[in-house]
């Protein structure tokens, strides 16, 4: 997979993954042009697109666009697959998630998708393992998160 | 001071956090540039705190600005900072920020190396997993160099969770840095049987993207990936491990034939539809590297295909699917024409446009009337001009493809012709107009019909010109006022289209078209003339048309486009002259018919190539010597000569030249022109001399069969070409009918029951369809004595192409190091397959028998087929051929190549004394099938059986190894190798892969090593190396044999 992105039915995007290295100018250029054109594509439509020499996968759920780009030789099914397999992780880990989860937490949104796909490729096949190692990361992070003086101040 | 630490934290308390910064940008719809840039600046100020949850939180912040669109880069060494935190909640935030911000050309990049390997082995596995992650996103070839080793290492950690990612992230190191891959591998590959799935279908990701890029390499592997993939339950593991071996199998052709089974299993029990993509796209690739003998499973993948073909975007996938299939397996497409008719009406159009690339190549001479009418209406239903001109093109496309091939009723085709025009807004006007003047010009039957729809669509003029954003469907009054002018005889009522091309409306017309028009009313005049002369009642009909066209022409000779006026004013004049005849009562029909007089026929592009140089003719050679003193001035031939070299000529004798009265030209003159007269590829300019061509050599001896149609021509008013395939249906019943009528007679004949005759319900056959107009298409013409091979881009003689050709032996794969088959070029051969013996084998069942595999890759751009292996035999080895064939009948390749494909093909070989080496002379013939023409062709190439392919690998035990040395019946041979510095191991692999022995002991650096002919001869080696020095001391009961063995296995290390 060469890049992953989210945004909205307007067109606000909500996350981007790049695997491949490009210059902040050629992301910019690309995802406007892909955000524009699997908007413009009606809702039956099918949800593949081949664009410039790769492949687009793309797919809807409720208000926010999920859209990856993959080589040419790659399985879209399987990218459709690992989409789906994300937004189940991303429902999970928020119970039932709504777009304003990704907005407001937006740092959460990645760590989830970093545990599950890593340089492009998925890294364990198995939700439980991904949400074990998401969960126990945050318990990590909760650990030696400092004691806000806001409340140490009141007791 | 403790105020002051109070202070600062309440200051940042109410600090914003990233909730704020959201919400902050959602309250400032309208201004929120200027929003966010208070808020940079506040982060700004945050950044310079000392206080690491401050600079994290700030850090935070501009992840998410970075993601809207701003720019960050000047933060690059807070994040850093951030990065390089104690604790893992702003490690986290760190890591996360450099890797959306982070590219190659980020400087800070550097500073970061010694900070990701502290963190790579910290004892926390998931402040090492943020940095396997942060590193997957950013690294570059420096931080590949010099983390590899340390991710090396991780690859074997105690836990899973880091050794997944480990493995994961190696690929990405390849790719920056490719020298870790060889150090790397061992464990790669070990990781492969990981206890842990994770693990596991980390390495199986990573090998199969290694593998994608350069298959060579991991052909080794297909053994593991074969075991790996009928034990594993994994979709996703499965799925990477197909797309492996769909990129192995052209490499392997015989790993195709191991797949289909497991593969077929998987399609028919998988659940899971991606699975079963992966499957249908690897069989795809398999059936193309087999290319013959498995259309059942083609079949049967297609019935699991569409069974599931119900959603759009499978739909997508089953077509795109198909069109793979389609190219080798043509057949078994055919039978889902309905399923692809059907995807044209979808609304996506991708699904339409993907469909009606697969319609191209599914039409039949049985359903191209069927296909192009369901696309007729698409046609008419379609939206978007671009679409629609898509189907336009692709339905003239379909008809036009192969030469006509499919088209059994040009009249329908025509009338096709005719209704697209009426296609509102169309670019493709000239297409059609192009493919009307090609039917009209080479199917002569046709033309009588095609004049009467052309006058039609003339007389309708103003329907196709009426809109000014029509314009470019006008292109097709070109066409007709052409054909209608050409093949005027036909007309019916020449008066009525002459009327019609006269109109004042034309002169709205392009300038070109109005040129066409002037230039063909002349011709229909002069066929007007000729039908109402000599009756004189009707010379008033002729003088009446002088009359209009004298009344009309004007309107042209003031046309602004210089080709109209200048047409219609030498016209007009020619007109007011034959009216001044006609007012006399001469009658001018003859002269005026003989201007156009003459027919034009096709002529092939490459005709004039084709002529061959006479013979004794050596263009290269002076005709005559360029200095000449004298010169005999009624020798023709000379004086052709010297017109042709004239620029030449006139360089060196040019005051000479000077002197040639016009007397002398005069005469030469007349003998070029009586030459170019005799001379049938001399391609004239002028009407007059089209005259004299045809007087010289006549058209008639084209061979056109004038058919009696059995459809009525007139058809009134606008045709229906819904009406002909009607007809043509009826047509074929009726062909049916007959046939079956004599069959039915010749049955009874034979005093056979009715009854058992088959085939009145069975589905008609290709060939059961005859065309209504046979041999319809005029072949272009050829000089009759063109050269009969060739593709003409490959001229035997051409130096550059002998160049270009190099025998291409491949070094990958089997039997590489000794390539047992040697292609001897011949310089016509640039189009060549290439041949590669894989393996010679001696037969285990029978003693005399060699097998010889032999790989067949089709280098070229054309279709290759009908390829014919044949080997001259030899007293001692024999070509086996089936029973009946002479001695010298070569067999038959069971399979044709596409272009890029290869193909493996075996032989069987009776041999009898196997003691010598042997070569045997073959040659391989071959059709070429390019777009226009096929081409036989040759290869020569000799065919070298080793003694070696004599040899069995066949395990010994030792105690049965020690009794057969002590026997005492084999003699013994010794050889040595100097200069052998490879591992003793490789040394072995390599006599046991390239000769066929197998290891019975291996003590240290001395082994022995044993093997047995097919004829039972046993053959004894131990092998001892020292200091780059490797002796063979060998024993065998045939002395011949294991002399020549030895050599070869001196040829073997002498080449490594």
């Amino acid at each position: 997979m060469q890049f992953m992105l989210l945004f909205s039915r307007q067109g606000k995007l909500r996350l981007q993954k790049w695997y491949v290295p490009l210059s902040d100018k050629e992301k910019k250029k690309i995802t406007r042009e892909l955000v524009q054109t699997v908007l413009a594509r009606k809702p039956k439509m099918c949800s593949f697109l081949e664009w410039r020499d790769l492949k687009v996968v793309y797919k809807r759920y409720a208000s926010l666009y999920f859209c990856c780009a993959i080589e040419n030789q790659d399985n879209e099914l399987i990218t459709l697959e690992i989409i789906h397999r994300y937004v189940e992780l991303l429902d999970k880990y928020f119970g039932s998630v709504c777009e304003l989860d990704i907005i407001f937490n937006f740092e959460k949104a990645y760590f989830i998708l970093d545990e599950f796909l890593l340089g492009g490729e998925a890294q364990d096949t198995s939700k439980k393992n991904v949400l074990k190692a998401i969960e126990q990361a945050d318990l990590l992070a909760e650990e030696n998160r400092p004691r806000q003086f806001f409340f140490s101040l009141l007791s | 001071m403790a105020l002051k630490i109070v202070k600062g934290s309440i200051d940042r308390m109410f600090d914003k956090n990233l909730q704020d910064l959201v919400r902050g940008i959602r309250n400032h719809k309208e201004d929120e540039a200027k929003y966010i840039s208070t808020c940079i600046d506040e982060i700004k100020q945050e950044l310079k705190q000392d206080n690491i949850a401050v600079k994290a939180n700030a850090v935070c912040k501009l992840t998410y600005l970075q993601m809207l669109g701003y720019d960050v880069s000047w933060a690059a060494f807070n994040i850093v900072e951030v990065m390089s935190s104690s604790k893992f909640t702003y490690k986290r935030i760190g890591y996360l920020a450099a890797s959306q911000c982070f590219h190659e050309s980020t400087d800070v990049i550097m500073l970061t190396t010694n900070q990701i390997r502290k963190d790579l082995s910290s004892p926390n596995q998931y402040d090492t997993g943020v940095a396997l992650t942060g590193l997957s996103c950013f690294v570059t070839p420096d931080l590949a160099r010099d983390l590899a080793n340390d991710i090396m290492t991780l690859m074997s950690h105690t836990k899973p969770y880091i050794r997944k990612k480990a493995v994961l992230i190696m690929y990405k190191v390849f790719l920056k840095y490719p020298e870790s891959l060889r150090p790397a591998f061992p464990r790669l590959k070990e990781k492969l049987e990981d206890p842990d799935p994770g693990v596991q279908s980390a390495a199986v990701n990573v090998i199969c993207e290694l593998a994608r890029r350069n298959p060579k390499n991991y052909l080794s592997l297909a053994p593991l990936f074969f075991k790996l993939m009928t034990s594993s339950t994994n979709n996703w593991v499965l799925i990477k491990i197909i797309k492996l071996f769909g990129a192995l199998t052209p490499l392997e052709p015989r790993l195709g034939k191991k797949l289909i089974e497991p593969l077929t299993n998987l399609i028919h029990s998988t659940s899971a539809m991606s699975l079963l993509y992966e499957c249908v796209n690897t069989v795809i690739a398999v059936l193309i590297s087999l290319s013959s003998g498995m259309p059942n499973h083609s079949a049967s993948i297609q019935v699991s295909f569409s069974r599931h073909a119900h959603t759009f975007s499978l739909k997508y996938l089953g077509l795109l699917a198909m069109s793979k299939i389609l190219k080798t397996h043509p057949k078994s497409v055919q039978s889902h024409k309905d399923l692809i008719l059907q995807c044209l009406d979808d609304k996506d159009e991708s699904i339409r446009l993907r469909a009606l690339d697969l319609l191209y190549g599914m039409v039949s001479k049985k359903n191209l009337m069927e296909i192009v009418k369901k696309l007729m209406l698409h046609v008419d239903k379609a939206e978007g001009t671009t679409y629609r001109d898509e189907l336009l093109t692709k339905i003239i496309d379909i008809c036009s493809q192969s030469n006509y091939q499919y088209i059994t009723n040009f009249e329908w085709y025509i009338s096709i012709l005719v209704e697209l025009t009426r296609l509102e807004g169309t670019r493709h006007g000239h297409l059609i107009a192009s493919q009307m003047l090609d039917v009209a010009i080479r199917v002569k039957a046709i033309r009588a019909f095609a004049v009467a729809q052309m006058a039609t669509l003339l007389d309708n003029a103003h329907l196709l010109t009426g809109n000014t954003q029509r314009n470019g469907i006008c292109e097709v009054l070109y066409a007709a006022a052409w054909i209608c002018g050409e093949f005027s005889e036909h007309l019916e009522e020449p008066m009525v289209t002459l009327e019609a091309m006269l109109r004042p409306k034309v002169a709205t017309l392009p300038g070109h078209i109005q040129a066409v028009y002037v230039q063909n009313a002349a011709k229909l005049f002069a066929t007007v003339l000729r039908g109402h002369e000599g009756v004189p009642a009707d010379s008033m009909v002729a003088q009446e048309t002088s009359q209009l066209l004298i009344d009309r022409l004007p309107l042209f000779v003031q046309s602004s486009n210089l080709e109209v006026q200048e047409r219609a004013s030498c016209i007009l004049q020619l007109v007011k002259y034959i009216q001044k005849l006609q007012q006399k009562d001469v009658e001018v029909a003859e002269e005026v018919t003989a201007l156009f007089a003459g027919e034009l026929n096709p002529v092939a592009p490459k005709a004039q190539k084709k002529v061959p140089v006479p013979e004794g003719l050596d263009l290269d050679v002076w005709i005559n010597e360029p200095p000449s003193g004298s010169e005999s001035e009624d020798e023709g031939r000379k004086s052709k000569g010297k017109a042709v070299f004239a620029k030449e000529e006139s360089r060196h004798t040019k005051p000479r030249y000077t002197e040639v009265d016009e007397k002398e030209l005069a005469k030469r003159r007349e003998v070029r022109k009586a030459e170019q007269a005799n001379n049938p590829f001399y391609i004239k300019a002028s009407p007059s001399s089209q005259k004299v061509y045809q007087d010289g050599v006549g058209v008639e001896h084209i061979p056109v069969v004038q058919i009696d149609l059995s459809v009525p021509l007139k058809v009134p008013g606008m045709p229906m070409s819904d009406q002909y395939v009607k007809l043509e249906e009826e047509r074929r019943e009726r062909n049916k009918a007959d046939k079956k009528k004599k069959k039915d007679k010749k049955k009874r004949e034979k005093g056979e029951k009715g009854r058992r005759r088959r085939g009145d319900s069975g589905p008609e056959s290709e060939e059961d369809i005859t065309p209504a107009h046979m041999v319809d298409i005029v072949t272009e013409e050829m000089p009759e004595n063109a050269l009969p091979s060739d593709d003409d881009d490959k001229d035997p003689n051409d130096p550059h192409k002998s160049i270009c050709w190099a025998p291409c032996v491949n070094t990958a794969g089997y039997g590489v190091d000794q390539p047992p088959l040697y292609l001897s070029p011949h310089p016509s051969l640039s189009l060549a397959p290439h041949l590669q013996v894989c393996d010679i084998q001696g037969n285990l069942q029978d003693g005399s028998q060699v097998v010889v595999s032999v790989i067949f890759e089709n280098k070229c751009d054309s279709f290759i087929k009908s390829m014919e292996f044949n080997v001259l035999d030899s007293l001692n080895s024999k070509l086996q051929r089936p029973d009946g064939a002479g001695p010298h009948d070569g067999l038959i390749v069971p399979f044709q190549l596409p272009p890029g494909i290869s193909n493996e093909a075996r032989f069987i070989f009776s041999v009898q004394n196997i003691v010598m080496p042997q070569k045997l002379k073959g040659t391989l013939t071959f059709i070429v099938k390019t777009d226009d023409s096929s081409t036989h062709e040759k290869l020569d190439f000799k065919l070298h059986f080793t003694c070696t392919s004599y040899l069995i690998t066949t395990p010994c035990y030792s105690d049965a190894y020690s009794k057969l040395l002590e026997s005492g019946d084999l003699k013994g041979c010794s050889l040595k190798l100097e200069g052998v510095n490879q591992p003793f191991h490789h040394l072995l692999a390599r006599i046991c892969f390239h000769h066929h022995f197998s290891v019975v002991e291996r003590i240290d650096s001395c082994a022995s090593m044993y093997s047995r002919s097919i004829q039972g001869h046993h053959m004894c080696l131990l092998v001892k190396t020292a200091d780059q020095t490797v002796s063979i001391d060998a024993k065998c009961d045939e002395p011949g044999l294991l002399g020549n063995v030895l050599d070869e296995i001196k040829l073997t290390f002498s080449q490594c």
